[in-house]
């Protein structure tokens, strides 16, 4: 962690609680989101979604819809293809066992002859209004044939299941594999003791609190497009409409992501509706407008997780960990979302070592194809899955030894750092025993047997579960990635100006949508520059403004995003220096920086930074022809690794078995981010987190009926998503390693919550119920059959 | 949504004369379950008759052993009078606990008994204090009004003046919401006027209905104790997403007993 040079580090800089700069406008309604923009001329579009899990379209009159009342125009997937468009592109080749590469089919932008989803685009209707582009759609005639469709994946991969793709035999997308598979079975061979556990990792739909949106905007003038979107990465939305999707050049492209209301994985990926605003308001000549209805959001929204897995984990007699062997059946939905393909593969076998010295690991994952909406990254994206899976395993572990859970983490921790996991991972640092002791602390486990003797004579039963969890940020490096499949870099970048006033605007790839980056990032410019935080301004979110950026996703905009910040505040104050040295008549060597100010060393001739960045610009003091005016760096920051949060998460539950109700009675969750920015936003992300990961384990559940599929789960009446009333308070927690491989010693903590949370919660309950296994989420009814069978 | 066009009456004589002279009029009682309803174009009256100005059908009076609520008193409301919490409390904490305070002071007794959503909270409370509803012509036992899923014994035209609840000597109403909607998965409202015992399950089934067993049970010793082996089949018994046929019949036994012991 660098030092504190600009001493504002009490107040605003490294490690203060500074309050939110943006919460202002959010809570006062005064943000600007894409659905408030609206432009001169701007017209609405309504999207015609397929009510059929797999059909295919025989014929399409649109010929009633044209002549509705207000339709500007009616397109279908034949009027996408006749202007040469490319359709939607998955970003990361994975290769199967045998070398060979992922088999996909076309994933049109509007269908062409077939519908794979119900959800799936079929038409767009444009109009002046939203009320006339809908009754627009109702007078569009598909003639469908109605197929057979097949929603998991056991029943995907059963001979003569329907197809989804011509060109994927089997509906088998991918069949993977990491690791040493004859090291794993020679240690399964040996162990004293196998403990196996086959179960699920439910589907969940994002939900966002701002559904997506889009409006398409092009200047017949000067040949510009522009696309207002609900985009957690616009250069990369940018990147892909124009060098894959086509439908404009990547300089003639403009996308500008304003306030975003969350995000959690979905709002990554480029979807259908955004380019076909944009091609849209291109070819009609003027704006054209979508806003997701909710329901639409519940269709067509990437979902998360839907994993079915079966796990192996070997041990020898004194209960230590020789191999864990893993195949996991991933359901990928439809088509191939942006980023579809690595989540159920590099961002998840990858993790399944967790915080343990386990020598050997061998996973398959089979990715396949169902009628279901496609399936891609969701807060923690792979890492919740395997975490569920190792603390899971482990837990069940631990009473199949009949050892204390605690104990027998312990005895299976890995404490020499660097480490290095059989599937790829090198963890840099961390204590493990560190967070499991605290959260221990926090949770008065000693006290636990008293608890649990309490509820159980007012006929209540008490669990208590753990989950000392890892997961990998920052995914990276670059050369790393690209060698595993990735489509794309990622590194960040970022701009530092300092304006002639001294005030600085920060220009960053990462984008923020709820983090809190106008927030830490101004504390970070503060801290080293001295400067008061309200000086500091953060740019993001427009390609017009910042040079380029990788977004924000997978926890990266602190360990990336910020260290790219700190290497352009490095080369400012390094030009600085040069600049005081002339100002200040001595050699740059003597020039130091600190409390915001230019200082000859041991004199008290000195020159603020505001003073100084006036000089940059009027050039007066310095020679201009060695030394350029101005003082504006930029930086591209690109990690040597990925970064490895850890934490231990404990939860005990109490549970009415009359009704099965669980009752969360106490949850703890002690993290380690390495160096942490502002405490107040962090607990803020572990709250949010742990929210969305007690959602998943007790609430939500993205359900289509096996026969139609219909999706079941399609509103908030059917779909639960956790409220307050469902949540304790949490008692939150924090150690300290810091990263060793980025500038800042930042991990990251943006989706922690999520991932710890779930393995805790199902290993609470059924520490209560005496059972090995239940299935997520943990309702009411399961945990009653569970009591009554 | 549709178009359609919006009135507001002031009198029952006006309200009826534009039910009758209009294509495809619907009655507009708080539309807690109408307007979503409509937004999603499932529906799609051709006028809509707001209820909220006509005279006569707001206001909470007790007189004697009777307390009657007019139609178009808001679930808040109800929850809130001191009338309701000193003479039916249970009945003030059913309405306090139906939705959300936006549904709550929005949605209206006349509508959700107009309504008789399968899950909802009133028509239990209705049925098992033996209520009387009034409306623009008559006066309908909770016995005879409640017909099954959506389904009430009012004419097509027939417009909901107020409930009269008898003041019973002891009432407890509980419910286990669906995790997602809130609605009643099983709510099992109980209460004992004079010496009999009535008990009406919402949520559980197609439609409000009692329990024999256990009103004849509890009208001997009214306690959860004398109900806790009496059962109801769950043959005929909703089954969803978040509950089968089997957990709700659970449910009305378990929720039959807390109901009982918060009335005592």
């Amino acid at each position: 962690m660098p030092a504190d040079k600009g001493g504002n580090g009490a107040q605003s800089g490294i490690g203060a609680a500074v309050r939110r700069k943006e919460d202002f406008r959010f809570i006062t309604g005064a943000g600007r989101y894409t659905d408030d923009i609206t432009l001169p001329g701007q017209s609405y579009a309504y999207f015609l979604r397929s009510p059929y899990a797999h059909a295919q379209i025989a014929a399409i009159d649109i010929a009633a819809a044209e002549a509705s009342p207000g339709v500007v125009a009616v397109f279908t997937g034949k009027d996408v293809a006749a202007d040469g468009l490319g359709g939607l592109i998955c970003g990361w080749m994975i290769h199967s066992k045998d070398g060979s590469e992922m088999r996909t089919g076309a994933h049109p932008v509007l269908a062409l002859d077939r519908v794979r989803y119900v959800g799936d685009h079929v038409a767009v209707v444009i109009a002046e209004s939203l009320a006339e582009a809908k009754a627009g759609a109702e007078l569009i005639d598909v003639d469908y044939e109605e197929y057979d469709a097949v929603v998991g994946v056991e029943a995907a991969l059963a001979e003569n299941a329907p197809q989804l793709h011509d060109e994927v035999p089997g509906n088998l997308c991918f069949a993977w594999e990491l690791g040493d598979k004859a090291a794993t079975e020679a240690a399964f061979d040996r162990a004293a003791r196998r403990v196996t556990l086959t179960f699920a990792n439910n589907r969940l739909i994002p939900n966002a609190m701002e559904p997506r949106a889009a409006i398409g905007d092009y200047d017949r003038g000067t040949g510009d497009y522009t696309l207002y979107t609900t985009s957690q990465n616009p250069h990369v939305a940018r990147l892909v409409l124009s060098a894959f999707v086509g439908v404009a050049p990547e300089h003639k492209l403009r996308v500008i992501a304003p306030d975003v209301g969350g995000g959690f994985g979905s709002k990554i990926f480029i979807y259908a509706e955004e380019t076909v605003c944009v091609w849209a308001a291109a070819k009609l000549r003027r704006p054209v407008k979508w806003t997701a209805e909710r329901n639409e959001s519940f269709l067509s929204d990437a979902h998360g997780r839907d994993h079915v897995s079966h796990a192996e984990l070997a041990l020898d007699a004194d209960g230590r960990m020789l191999g864990l062997r893993v195949h996991t059946r991933a359901n990928l939905g439809a088509y191939l979302s942006t980023f579809a393909s690595s989540v159920p593969t590099y961002l998840y076998g990858t993790l399944l070592s967790g915080q343990y010295d386990i020598p050997a690991i061998y996973v398959e994952v089979d990715g396949v194809f169902t009628h279901t909406a496609p399936v891609d990254a969701y807060r923690g994206a792979g890492r919740p899955e395997a975490t569920y899976l190792v603390e899971r395993i482990v837990e069940t572990a631990a009473r199949e030894l009949d050892m204390d859970p605690v104990e027998f983490r312990r005895r299976n921790f890995i404490r020499e750092f660097p480490h290095q996991t059989p599937v790829i991972m090198n963890y840099d640092i961390g204590d493990y025993d560190a967070s499991l002791n605290e959260a221990c602390r926090l949770v008065d486990y000693a006290g636990f047997a008293d608890r649990r003797a309490a509820s159980e004579a007012r006929g209540r039963k008490r669990g208590i579960g753990f989950s000392a969890y890892i997961e990998a940020c920052g995914i990276a490096p670059s050369q790393a990635v690209g060698s595993l499949g990735a489509g794309v870099g990622l590194w960040e970048s970022a701009e530092v100006r300092v304006n002639p006033t001294g005030s600085v605007e920060v220009l960053t790839g990462s984008h923020s949508h709820g983090q809190g980056h106008e927030t830490t990032f101004a504390q970070l410019v503060s801290d080293q520059l001295g400067i008061p935080i309200e000086n500091v301004e953060v740019v993001h979110g427009d390609t017009d403004k910042v040079q380029f950026g990788m977004g924000t996703y997978g926890s990266r905009s602190g360990a990336v995003g910020m260290s790219a910040i700190q290497l352009a505040l490095d080369k400012v104050i390094a030009k600085g220096r040069r600049i005081a040295a002339h100002l200040l008549e001595a050699g740059e060597e003597d020039i130091t920086f600190d409390g915001g100010s230019f200082q000859v060393a041991g004199t008290d001739r000195a020159v603020p930074f505001a003073d100084l960045a006036l000089q940059a610009y009027t050039g007066h003091g310095f020679p201009t022809n060695e030394i350029e005016p101005g003082l504006k760096e930029s930086a591209f920051y690109d990690p040597v690794n990925f970064t490895f949060p850890a934490g231990c998460h404990i939860a005990e539950v109490e549970i009415d078995p009359e009704t099965g109700v669980t009752h969360i009675e106490n949850f703890v969750a002690v993290d380690d981010f390495g160096t942490i920015i502002n405490p107040m936003i962090v607990a803020g992300q572990v709250h949010g987190g742990v929210a969305q990961g007690i959602g998943q384990a007790m609430l939500e559940n993205c359900a289509y009926d096996p026969e139609s599929g219909q999706l079941l789960s399609g509103s908030f009446m059917d779909y639960c998503m956790p409220r307050a009333d469902d949540l304790p308070e949490f008692v939150v927690g924090m150690t300290e390693t810091p990263c060793t491989t980025n500038p800042l010693g930042i991990k990251g903590c943006g989706e922690a919550g999520a991932i710890g949370a779930p393995a805790a919660i199902v290993n609470a309950v059924t520490d209560a119920l005496g059972i090995r296994d239940i299935a997520m989420p943990v309702t009411p009814e399961r945990v009653w059959r569970a009591i009554n069978s | 949504m549709y178009e359609f066009d919006y009135h507001t009456p002031q009198t029952i004589d006006d309200a009826r004369a534009l039910l009758s002279g209009r294509d495809d009029p619907k009655l507009l009682a708080g539309g807690q379950t109408l307007l979503p309803t409509m937004k999603q174009r499932l529906a799609a009256p051709s006028d809509l008759i707001d209820l909220r100005k006509v005279t006569g059908l707001d206001g909470i009076t007790g007189a004697g052993d009777t307390l009657r609520i007019g139609a178009m008193v808001r679930h808040a409301a109800v929850a809130a009078s001191d009338e309701v919490r000193q003479a039916i409390p249970a009945l003030a904490a059913l309405a306090g606990g139906i939705g959300d305070p936006l549904v709550r002071h929005r949605g209206t007794l006349g509508g959700s008994i107009a309504n008789n959503d399968p899950s909802a909270d009133y028509p239990a409370g209705c049925l098992a204090l033996a209520a009387t509803i009034s409306t623009d012509r008559r006066e309908i036992g909770a016995d005879e009004f409640f017909l099954g899923m959506f389904e009430t014994a009012l004419e097509e035209d027939e417009i909901i003046t107020g409930v009269a609840f008898p003041v019973p000597r002891k009432a407890g109403y509980a419910k286990f919401p669906n995790p997602a909607s809130r609605y009643a998965m099983v709510g099992v409202f109980v209460a004992q006027t004079g010496n009999a015992v009535r008990v009406a399950v919402t949520g559980a089934g197609p439609g409000v209905f009692r329990v024999p067993a256990m009103e004849t049970a509890l009208a001997s010793d009214f306690s959860a104790q004398a109900i806790a082996d009496i059962s109801v089949p769950s043959d005929g018994l909703l089954e969803d997403l978040h509950g089968s046929a089997e957990y709700r019949a659970n449910l009305v036994t378990v929720m039959a007993k807390r109901a009982v012991q918060s009335a005592l």
